[in-house]
């Protein structure tokens, strides 16, 4: 069995504030690779760029880390090429809603096999505090001086639209309860978007620890996940944010198997040739 | 009455008339026919209307190039004639119905639709069209109901039987009207296939072990694409249409990250939103395969028509200093080789290599011999789990992992990075990596595709090309046969081949030819040797050169 440990890097020199809601983030994927016993040679992670973006550096498994707001499409390519590789796309709020909102809608219509993990801190921290897609009307920011005067993007609320297989949010202050949707949007077959709340410390004084306590709420275990307008309604919600798995559908076809090349062959085009 | 040596016809018409349908058939007719052909088109950017043309050579001798010269103008629609009337000579014989061609003196008339008509149906009239050329050049009548049933088949066996029979009604009307257009058979070109651009490098790609294409459709290189798509189950390639090229890039570059051999097709302006991905495959040494099928910009420009003037852009696209290469086909047969090296050459390096076409070069066909198969060379390790991606080595190239294959972690970033692909600001790393980098250079050099040289080795003039101008020069200055002129063309552009210096040095004086308004690569040659480039033969009217349009200016520059 691995541990949680097992996939540090060793002397990993850590970019993220003190404090960072990365931490628990980090921490949750780790226990959940663990706990799903899933060996480091087999997992990729892609991310784009920002502070969420690091992540990769700081797990011990194989590395994309590309352009900002692409990693999934490469997310998609690898799965793609090797469908036996546990491909995870983690990126922020900026770069995945908003750099790369044309392939997060596509991403999303494709339903590749990947688990999509959103760092959403509301805020751009790598480029000091300026509003991000996911950032609230009003909230003034570095760049916002006088407020943000656009509505925030719902992710949530967009993916149950597209009717994405997997959608869930957490919040990375709860530690069990992240690593368990972590886990189960790795099992699950299709695309699974995972949107962690997170505090930016450093850049966004109105999200905190204390607020996304505040603000949010664990859906009962009665929620029926796969009710799609139920999703919806919740997604809409105005008051405060649900966290857990929102909205399934389980009986999506899984993009790769469609491939031409697997018809009749699960062999990953990527390995087709080389010597075993 | 003397057979001839070559038929040159132009058949004119709207767009959504059918001129594609008569082309394909009455090409294949003609290879049937034992004759040699060359056909290129020129379309408007348009589903229906407008006016577009086809130019078919048939010889009974190799034609690979464009010539203005028309014998034969096939009329479809009423705007044909003026369009084309710079191309007409006195002995330009224009087909058509009356309503089109009445006021020429050198007019014959044909009623399609009402010959159709009369064999049961108007939509026959392409096939009454097809049959009537073939007569008039006297093809081979067998031919000519085999291929209409080739283009046929899968219609209902009704349908088939009133086209091949309306077909032979119109061969025999085309021999009746004794025109002095027949040909003479001499060259066997069995053997040979029929090939145009697109098909080549699709050809090519498969050859080259492409097993991945992720892109977004783009005039004029789309086809390519789309052939790509029906190669894909017998070859096992991965298709994809991306939500827009700066996905597609990405996907390709991922693609070979993972194991697979991925291809970008795409023109200009889309290849304009891939540049960051170039640069991402610089800083990450992941190979990608780009085609790019030049027309003319800046922006949307002229979306369905050629031009080479992206050659600055495939040079310099991308931020930051890394390596490239860049293959530019003079011919199909190249598009086809230079395509599979391609991929080749990209998986040695680590690097983003181009293959660069226009829309000429991929609108053209003629019977080429047999392609050669080339080895797929692979050049991925198995990793032990000290791997480290950016090993540094002598000749800057780092055995390259993937991931799944052996127990190392295969860890790529587009931030700087060490041996291991972590992030790092040291100034020493920094220093080690771009040099690492730029290191591969020198074997890649050392592995250029020479320039061709045509012509006497006492030349005084040399004449320059690149791309697919390459034919049309070669036709041309075999044409003026001037016993002091030389040719000197490229299909590697990038880097500059070392050994074109001598070449040059040799040379009085050097002309270059170029579909652009600059003289991209003359500059480009400029930088790389100092040497003067200012004498030009330039072209950016968005249509491809001619035969006879190099020939009188180079006339014009010697002066001869």
């Amino acid at each position: 069995m691995f541990r949680p440990e097992d996939y540090d890097i060793p002397n990993a020199d850590i970019a993220w504030c003190p404090g960072c809601g990365n931490f628990g983030i980090i921490r949750a994927l780790k226990t959940a690779l663990a706990q799903l016993n899933i060996p480091p040679q087999k997992v990729v992670i892609v991310s784009g760029i920002g502070q969420a973006a690091k992540m990769p550096q700081y797990v011990k498994a194989h590395m994309f880390n590309g352009l900002h707001g692409r990693s999934l499409p490469a997310a998609v390519a690898i799965k793609m090429v090797n469908p036996e590789l546990v491909v995870i796309a983690e990126s922020g709020d900026g770069c995945t809603y908003g750099e790369g909102g044309n392939h997060f809608i596509h991403t999303i219509r494709r339903n590749p096999d990947i688990t999509n993990i959103v760092h959403n801190n509301q805020i751009y921290g790598l480029t000091k505090g300026q509003a991000s897609p996911t950032t609230p009307r009003g909230q003034v920011t570095t760049l916002q001086i006088d407020g943000v005067y656009v509505d925030p993007f719902n992710p949530i609320a967009v993916a149950v639209a597209l009717d994405a297989s997997f959608v869930a949010r957490t919040f990375s202050g709860y530690l069990d309860l992240t690593v368990e949707i972590f886990k189960q949007a790795i099992q699950h077959r299709g695309y699974a978007l995972v949107d962690v709340f997170q505090p930016c410390v450093s850049f966004n004084k109105v999200n905190t620890y204390e607020w996304y306590r505040q603000n949010t709420y664990i859906l009962p275990d009665s929620y029926d996940p796969t009710d799609r307008e139920l999703a919806f309604r919740v997604a809409s919600e105005t008051g405060k944010f649900a966290l857990g798995i929102i909205y399934k559908n389980p009986n999506k076809p899984i993009f790769e198997e469609q491939l031409i090349p697997y018809r009749n062959d699960k062999t990953p085009v990527a390995l087709r040739g080389l010597e075993a | 009455m003397q057979p001839l040596e070559e038929v040159s016809v132009l058949i004119s018409g709207a767009a959504g008339q059918g001129i594609q349908t008569v082309e394909q058939v009455l090409t294949a007719i003609v290879k049937d026919s034992d004759l040699y052909v060359f056909a290129t088109k020129e379309y408007m950017s348009r589903v229906r209307g407008g006016n577009n043309s086809t130019t078919l050579r048939i010889s009974c001798k190799p034609v690979y190039a464009n010539i203005d010269r028309v014998d034969l103008l096939l009329v479809l629609n009423e705007n044909a004639i003026e369009r084309h009337r710079w191309r007409m000579t006195p002995s330009t014989i224009v087909l058509g119905e009356e309503k089109f061609v009445r006021d020429e003196p050198n007019h014959v008339v044909v009623e399609f639709s009402k010959l159709a008509e009369s064999f049961g149906n108007k939509i026959y009239a392409n096939s009454v069209a097809i049959g009537v050329l073939a007569g008039i050049m006297n093809l081979d009548v067998e031919a000519v109901s085999k291929n209409i049933e080739r283009y046929f088949s899968g219609k209902s066996k009704q349908l088939v039987d009133a086209n091949v029979s309306s077909a032979l009604k119109g061969y025999e009307i085309g021999r009746s009207l004794g025109l002095k257009l027949e040909l003479r058979k001499c060259e066997e070109v069995k053997g040979k296939r029929l090939l145009n651009g697109s098909l080549a490098v699709a050809l090519g790609a498969v050859a080259g072990g492409c097993n991945f294409v992720s892109s977004y459709p783009m005039s004029p290189s789309t086809a390519v694409f789309t052939e790509l798509a029906k190669l894909a189950r017998e070859h096992g390639i991965i298709v994809e249409q991306a939500e827009d090229e700066i996905a597609a890039a990405n996907m390709a570059i991922a693609a070979w990250y993972a194991g697979a051999r991925g291809l970008v097709t795409t023109s200009g302006g889309g290849f304009a939103l891939m540049c960051e991905a170039i640069s991402l495959a610089g800083m990450i040494e992941t190979p990608i395969v780009v085609h790019l099928g030049q027309r003319p910009g800046p922006a949307t420009g002229l979306p369905t028509r050629t031009e080479q003037a992206d050659l600055n852009l495939v040079l310099y696209a991308g931020h930051g200093e890394f390596p490239r290469v860049v293959y530019a086909p003079g011919s199909i047969e190249e598009a086809y080789e230079l395509t599979a090296r391609a991929f080749n050459v990209a998986d040695k390096f680590q690097i983003p290599v181009f293959v660069l076409t226009d829309q000429y070069l991929l609108d053209s066909y003629y019977l080429v011999g047999e392609l050669k198969s080339f080895p797929v060379e692979r050049y991925i390790v198995k990793t032990d789990s000290n791997y480290r991606r950016y090993e540094v080595t002598e000749d800057g190239i780092s055995p390259r992992g993937i991931p799944g294959y052996g127990e190392g972690l295969v860890r790529v970033d587009s931030d700087e990075h060490d041996e291991f692909g972590h992030i790092t600001e040291s100034a020493l790393v920094r220093r080690t990596m771009v040099e690492k980098r730029l290191r591969k250079m020198k074997k890649i050099i050392e592995e250029s595709v020479p320039p061709k040289f045509s012509g006497p080795d006492d030349y005084e003039t040399l004449i320059v090309s690149w791309g697919s101008t390459y034919l049309i020069v070669e036709e041309a200055l075999r044409l003026l046969n001037e016993p002091r002129i030389a040719h000197l063309h490229f299909s590697q552009v990038y880097p500059v081949p070392p050994v074109a210096r001598t070449y040059f040095e040799r040379a009085r004086r050097t002309i270059f030819i170029e579909q652009n308004a600059t003289g991209q690569f003359a500059n480009l040659i400029k930088q790389t040797f100092c040497i003067d480039t200012s004498e030009k033969i330039l072209k950016y009217d968005g249509f491809p050169y001619s035969v006879e349009q190099i020939v009188k200016a180079v006339r014009e520059k010697l002066g001869v």
